[in-house]
């Protein structure tokens, strides 16, 4: 099975604050798979 | 899932991440009008959206997609310069994904806003006399032609 690297935060706001910090745009992943 | 390792190092690299379950997070849902699964939504770093990816895209094309979101994201800020590098690294590197037509049509818009050179639109209307001219961002710029 294929392992996940990425680090996903759950948070949107924080996501949304870091992003203003590092001057990084957000990736936003909607998903409805079973986790 | 993103079990490519080209799709997860690019995103690594370049996004800052979050992922949101329909069932942990509805209200996340209807806050940016999420109509459908799976979908990607990259933002600028101030918050305004730059693409959004909705749907199950191969691997090749979804990062042809999120080279473009990258272009999008320096749209929105005006900064043309890193706009038209990111473009023209989706037509270089990308250039038979779907995202490489729509690529060229916007390396041609950051060039004429850096410029407000006219001749910039035309260029690009010639390009797209030689390259993708069936695409739907060749009749985009067929006014240039």
């Amino acid at each position: 099975m294929a392992t996940e690297v990425i680090a996903w935060q759950k948070d949107v706001d924080a996501v949304l604050a870091q992003a203003a910090r590092e001057n990084k745009p957000v990736l936003l992943d909607f998903t409805a798979a079973p986790a | 899932m993103y079990p490519d390792p080209q799709v997860s190092e690019f995103i690594t690299q370049h996004f800052v991440t979050g992922r949101i379950h329909i069932k942990e997070q509805p209200a996340m849902w209807k806050r940016f009008h999420i109509r459908w699964t799976p979908t990607v939504l990259v933002l600028a770093d101030d918050g305004t959206e730059a693409r959004r990816i909705e749907g199950f895209l191969p691997a090749d094309e979804l990062l042809g997609q999120l080279g473009l979101a990258l272009g999008f994201a320096a749209v929105n800020r005006k900064d043309w310069a890193t706009a038209r590098t990111e473009f023209e690294r989706v037509l270089a590197e990308y250039p038979d994904a779907d995202a490489a037509p729509e690529a060229l049509y916007w390396t041609g818009v950051a060039k004429y806003s850096a410029s407000h050179d006219a001749n910039e639109l035309k260029a690009l209307g010639r390009q797209f006399s030689q390259r993708y001219t069936d695409s739907a961002w060749a009749k985009r710029a067929s006014i240039w032609m």
